[in-house]
């Protein structure tokens, strides 16, 4: 290739010119097909979904959004569990993962794809999320042989649930403070600690436990990973109510729980880089679907009377409309562009990590709005016509923890600040400091 | 709770207001009543002769710097007799721009730390505005960070030699005086090793380079310093307690009292109210009225924040830090509405100057706009400031506290 | 000038506060919030004990005969307190109608009883979605029979009597709008409960059905008083946001001085502070704005309804604001049930609606600042 200088400055033209004119140039130009293999995949994808989903529940599914994933028949773990199964007798449950563990050994693109096809049932999976994200990855990366075949394929079946065991009281976004204890004793562990904002504690069958074994050392060394039975004495689990009145988190206190030493992740004190693995996975889970609310709120907008006309003509609320659109598509072409990293096989770039800072603050604007226009109307929460059943209301009370759970704005901006533009971290003042010596109450 | 004068207040403004009427120079009071942020130049006059002559003839009435001793050029008065003075100045204070920090930050550094002899002879004609003054504290490498500074100055004899550069001073290029902070001891933590002095700024040695800005104008300076020596007479306050007296000249930058912010609202709802758009008058469409209501109570806010503060100086009491807020609010504030003026005009709104709508006024605002939100405290030093010393939070983690200033890093990367 | 409240209504606001702080405790608030109580029967008498209840009702019917200075500084304290009482329908809101519009055995026969604490009042006017406005009003008054649905009516379910804004013209215009009292313990009134957003404060539907009801007001200025109704409520509600935005500041600046992460207080990362310095920014606007509506209010001066609209908008926005990023700061502890943070964000999210929402009042300020400047 020439240098780009000035005499050749239109290298470009007389080099990429004839190429993009050919069959070949034409193909690879932007755009949104399928490459044949992939539309395959999907064809196979669609007919078993088609064939297998259970429709009684998509209207019921396809309406619910943030804040209210809630079956009115049905106890959403009852029917994910089966859904689950069913996938999995069909080989269509944790697609990327081997097939030995229960996968499918799909590549990424065709695990995307399957999320496209799956569609609304994909919330039929919440209760497995954490497992098959957090826990299977870690147990896959950590586990001996013997454990990666006993549990995973479990796991993937949805036949047994795991929770992911890591926020303390002490320790939210700074989880390397963790207190929670393990000492050993013999061949075993022996637990000692609280644990909270732990999803799905109330029905997990196992857990991934983050421990501190040595205080003596600075934060992050003495950190060590086991897996436990959630069933196992001396665990006790406490839903968590929470500020918009539902129970979807727990704390779980441990008290002289005993793990035996072979249901250690990873060597002694290196529980810390254990735990990257499955943040890692939490943080980057692709092509998922994050509420932004503007669907909703065009729908919303779409039906409203005003006092002069519907809603969507108005130009105040067209301005606010346009302008959540436009984040909202910028959101999705985001998606795009690292699924179609995925399907030319590449490695996808670092973009994708604004999405739930984007859509967590959106949501929350959104909802704000929505009851601005039902007026003093929308303060009701109830079924009311008015204010289409409290979707919004639902959604302003849910949409803090969505800037906050998994990692809150603020984190957030740093991993964007730091991870992707290179800036310098935070000073760590405690980085060199024994854990039992670092300051526990601000006054 | 009342918007009225006391008696005394009353009499006093009815003194000021009679003065003015029979004194001010009328014919620029159109032009200064329209001037705005980013445009404030006089068409037909040179605005600095304009503002000297004022200023004098203010200063013979009495009606210069009036909270200063009457022996330094003053007039003696209470804090709320100047507020008073400045309502009833009005649009004519426009014409003080240039004299600002010669009065609200080097006089009162003087006043403070100078020798009787010195206070006696330079701050007459500084209230006077027969002499300017200017201020030579930010450095390229001391911005935010201004004890980070590097122009050094060395003890000669009796005198001190300085070498170094400054940058973003207001009115070095007509300046006659200024007050300078220099590092005189690099091997102590930074804070300590700092010296003020005053000096002339026809000192040989002394070059002034006007900065063109990102809006064209030049309203700064670097000012470069080359073998200047300053007699040791003129030094303000201890060798090394350079950060100590800067602090007072600071302080009193950052808490002009009564001194209207400017945010582009009153410019913006004049604009709205009678720009027609496609299908009506600009005010009665929702979307404009929803970004108007917003930015009115924004506007309003600081306002009535504001009398606050003026309200508590009426009864001699000390105001509150709420007054802290004025910048940071109506710095971004003005960037918004300028933008959204601009959108309001579409495609032509890309035109700037004297063909522009509103002979460019918006645009002039926008492009100046950037600058208020860096000058005189960024508005992240802004948001420190509220929330370490209203707020009661603990300050940054400062890494080169103890540090000798000649072992701190200057370069972020290699 | 004087731009501030005197130091007796400083020693009032004291008083207030301390009596609040020790009767109105985040555990009193959450009986109601709960559900347990519809609202707080022992704070509100002991409010009217206090004199609270009729501070700006006149001596003769009752009350302290302190003005709306005084009130605002009370108000403050309860948005403070988020008081689980319904003080804003009876004393900014139905009392407020009477001393406009009552005639003197109306005044006789209501404010006492409001100020003793025996009468809760409030007013009734929306009718579904929307925001004030002539043309919503659909509930009919023949002969003084009222026939027709209230809803969202604030307090509706434990209150004495309403205000009820009724139709009796069909002209298209105000004047169609007239205002009515009912007794809503007599007959022809059904009231249902309504779950909503802040269960501190109850929300209910009223159904009228051939409910008689004596008019309020002259027939036909119905819309005119209600419009000084709603600004007079629109600076006192002002003072609650302000209050509460205040409070949820200070949670937040405590949390972020008393949490440690990172081995630091989390009050010592400028994401964190800036964020604080910006609710205060916020705050300290909407307070500034109240307090030149409280001097509107107090002198019933002509720039009333451009001074209540800015303090509504200014601390409406401040609330939200301050109650969402209160959230924030306390991280995932912010959003358990728990912790009180989610009771401002609550109340403040409801207290944006109970007046027309904020749009409504961005139209009305500029309305009204276009009005001032034709003039």
């Amino acid at each position: 290739m020439p240098t780009n200088s000035v005499e050749n400055e239109r290298w470009w033209a007389r080099f990429a010119l004839p190429t993009l004119r050919t069959e070949q140039g034409l193909r690879s130009a932007m755009n949104f097909d399928d490459t044949p293999q992939e539309a395959a995949f999907r064809e196979t994808a669609r007919k078993w979904v088609e064939a297998h989903a259970p429709k009684e529940l998509e209207a019921e599914l396809s309406k619910s959004s943030l804040g209210r994933i809630r079956l009115a028949q049905h106890d959403i773990v009852d029917v994910g569990k089966a859904w689950q199964k069913k996938k999995a007798e069909g080989g269509w449950a944790c697609l990327h993962w081997p097939r030995e563990y229960g996968g499918r050994g799909a590549t990424p693109i065709e695990r995307v794809i399957w999320q496209q096809e799956e569609g609304v049932y994909g919330k039929l999976t919440q209760p497995f999320q954490i497992g098959e994200g957090m826990c299977g990855p870690t147990v896959m990366a950590f586990g001996t042989e013997d454990a990666k075949r006993r549990y995973l394929p479990k796991l993937a079946s949805g036949e047994e649930i795991w929770c992911q065991l890591f926020s303390e009281p002490s320790a939210g976004s700074d989880v390397a403070g963790l207190r929670t204890r393990a000492e050993k004793k013999g061949d075993n562990w022996v637990v000692n600690g609280q644990k909270i904002w732990t999803s799905g504690a109330h029905y997990s069958d196992y857990g991934l436990l983050i421990a501190r074994t040595d205080p003596n050392v600075p934060k992050h060394k003495g950190l060590t990973m086991f897996f436990l039975d959630m069933k196992s004495p001396g665990v006790e689990v406490r839903p968590i109510k929470q500020a918009n009145g539902m129970q979807e988190f727990n704390e779980v206190y441990f008290t002289d729980v005993v793990i035996p030493d072979t249901q250690r992740l990873g060597a002694v004190g290196e529980g810390w880089s254990v735990s990257l693995t499955t943040l890692m996975n939490e943080r980057m889970s692709i092509g998922s679907r994050l509420a932004t609310g503007v669907p909703e709120m065009f729908e919303f907008c779409s039906n409203l009377m005003l006092e002069d006309g519907l809603a969507i003509d108005d130009p105040a609320v067209r301005s606010k409309l346009a302008s959540w659109a436009a984040k909202s598509n910028g959101l999705k072409y985001t998606s795009y562009r690292t699924i179609s990293a995925l399907s030319k096989g590449e490695r996808p770039g670092p973009e994708n990590s604004i999405g739930k800072l984007v859509s967590g603050m959106m949501l929350q604007d959104i909802a704000t709005y929505a009851m601005d226009l039902q007026g003093a109307a929308g303060v009701l929460t109830g079924s009311d016509e008015e204010t289409v059943q409290g979707q919004f209301q639902q959604m302003l009370l849910s949409s803090p923890s969505m800037r906050i759970a998994g990692g809150t704005d603020e984190i957030l901006r740093n991993i964007i600040a730091e991870r992707v533009l290179g800036l310098p971290g935070d000073i760590r003042v405690d980085k060199d400091v024994p854990y039992n010596k670092i300051p526990t109450k601000g006054r | 709770m009342n918007f009225d004068d006391t008696p005394q207040e009353a009499e006093f403004r009815a003194t000021a207001r009679a003065w003015i009427s029979a004194n001010a120079p009328k014919k620029y009071e159109e032009e200064l009543r329209k001037s705005s942020l980013g445009r404030t130049a006089l068409k037909n006059a040179d605005i600095l002769k304009v503002a000297k002559a004022w200023q004098k003839k203010k200063a013979d009435a009495g009606w210069a710097c009036l909270h200063w001793p009457r022996e330094y050029g003053g007039r003696g008065s209470s804090p709320i007799e100047r507020v008073i003075w400045s309502q009833e100045e009005g649009p004519f204070g426009q014409l003080s721009r240039m004299f600002i920090i010669g009065h609200g930050m080097c006089g009162p550094t003087m006043m403070a730390f100078a020798r009787e002899e010195h206070k006696r002879s330079y701050l007459p004609p500084l209230a006077s505005g027969e002499k300017v003054w200017c201020q030579l504290f930010s450095e390229p490498a001391g911005g935010s960070d201004v004890a980070g500074l590097r122009t050094r100055a060395e003890k000669e004899g009796d005198d001190w030699v300085i070498n170094g550069q400054k940058i973003w001073t207001s009115g070095a290029h007509y300046s006659d005086y200024g007050i300078l902070l220099t590092r005189t001891d690099p091997t102590v933590p930074k804070h300590k090793g700092l010296t003020m002095f005053f000096l002339d700024m026809k000192s040989s040695g002394v070059e002034v380079r006007p900065i063109k800005q990102a809006s064209g104008a030049s309203d700064f300076n670097e000012v470069y310093f080359t073998n200047v020596r300053i007699p040791d007479h003129q030094r303000l306050g201890e060798v090394g307690d350079g950060w100590n007296v800067s602090l007072t000249t600071l302080m009193n930058e950052r808490s002009a009292i009564g001194a209207a912010v400017s945010t582009g609202f009153p410019e913006l709802f004049e604009y709205c109210s009678s720009l027609m758009l496609d299908d009506g008058p600009a005010i009665e469409d929702r979307a404009v009225r929803s970004k108007l209501a917003n930015w009115a109570v924004k506007a309003s806010g600081l306002k009535y924040t504001s009398m606050r503060a003026i309200s508590a100086l009426s009864k001699g009491e000390r105001p509150g830090p709420e007054n802290s807020i004025g910048k940071l609010v109506a710095g971004s504030m003005i960037q918004d509405v300028a933008t959204y003026a601009l959108d309001l005009q579409s495609a032509s709104g890309v035109i700037s100057g004297e063909d522009a709508e509103l002979a460019g006024r918006f645009q002039a605002m926008l492009l100046r706009a950037p600058g208020t939100r860096v000058e005189g405290g960024t508005d992240e030093i802004m948001r420190n400031i509220i929330a370490e010393r209203v707020l009661g939070l603990p300050g940054d983690i400062r890494v080169d506290k103890d540090v000798p200033f000649n072992k701190i890093p200057t370069k972020g990367r290699g | 000038m004087n731009f501030d409240f005197s130091d007796d209504q400083k020693q009032l606001r004291d008083q207030a506060r301390k009596f609040l702080a020790e009767k109105c405790s985040p555990k009193a608030v959450r009986v109601v919030l709960d559900g347990k109580a519809p609202y707080d029967k022992e704070l509100w008498k002991g409010l009217a004990g206090m004199g609270f209840l009729g501070v700006a009702i006149p001596e003769e019917f009752g009350g302290a005969g302190a003005g709306h200075l005084e009130l605002c500084v009370i108000a403050e304290e309860m948005g403070r307190a988020n008081a689980p009482v319904p003080f804003s329908s009876t004393v900014y809101l139905a009392a407020e109608a009477l001393l406009i519009a009552g005639s003197d055995a109306q005044k006789k026969k209501w404010l006492p009883a409001i100020a003793s604490g025996e009468a809760i009042g409030t007013l009734a006017l929306f009718e579904g979605k929307g925001n004030p406005s002539p043309k919503t009003i659909k509930l009919t008054a023949t002969n003084g029979v009222l026939n027709g649905v209230k809803k969202p009516v604030a307090d509706g379910a434990i209150a004495d009597f309403a205000v009820v804004a009724a139709r009796t013209g069909s002209s298209g215009r105000e004047s169609d709008v007239s205002l009515f009292l009912v007794d809503l313990k007599a007959g022809g009134v059904e009231v249902k409960s309504l779950t909503n957003l802040d269960p501190t404060r109850g929300q209910a539907e009223i159904t009228f059905k051939d409910c008689k009801a004596e008019p309020l007001g002259a027939a036909g200025e119905g819309w005119s008083i209600l419009t000084q109704v709603l600004d007079r409520a629109a600076v006192l509600c002002a003072f609650e946001q302000v209050g509460g935005s205040d409070r949820a500041l200070e949670m937040g600046r405590d949390y972020a001085l008393d949490r440690i992460a990172f081995g630091r207080q989390i009050g010592s990362f400028q994401a964190v502070k800036h964020m604080l310095a910006d609710m205060y920014v916020s705050a300290t606007l909407a307070r500034s704005n109240s307090y030149y509506g409280a001097w509107a209010l107090s002198t019933n001066a002509a720039e009333l309804p451009e001074a209540a609209a800015a303090a509504r908008i200014s601390a409406t926005q401040a609330f939200q604001h301050c109650a969402k990023n209160n959230i924030q700061v306390h991280g995932g502890m912010g959003f358990t049930w728990e912790f009180d943070c989610h009771m401002y964000y609550r109340r403040a999210n409801a207290m944006a609606l109970g007046l027309g929402s904020l749009s409504y009042w961005e139209d009305r300020l500029i309305d009204r600042m276009r009005k001032k400047n034709a003039a």
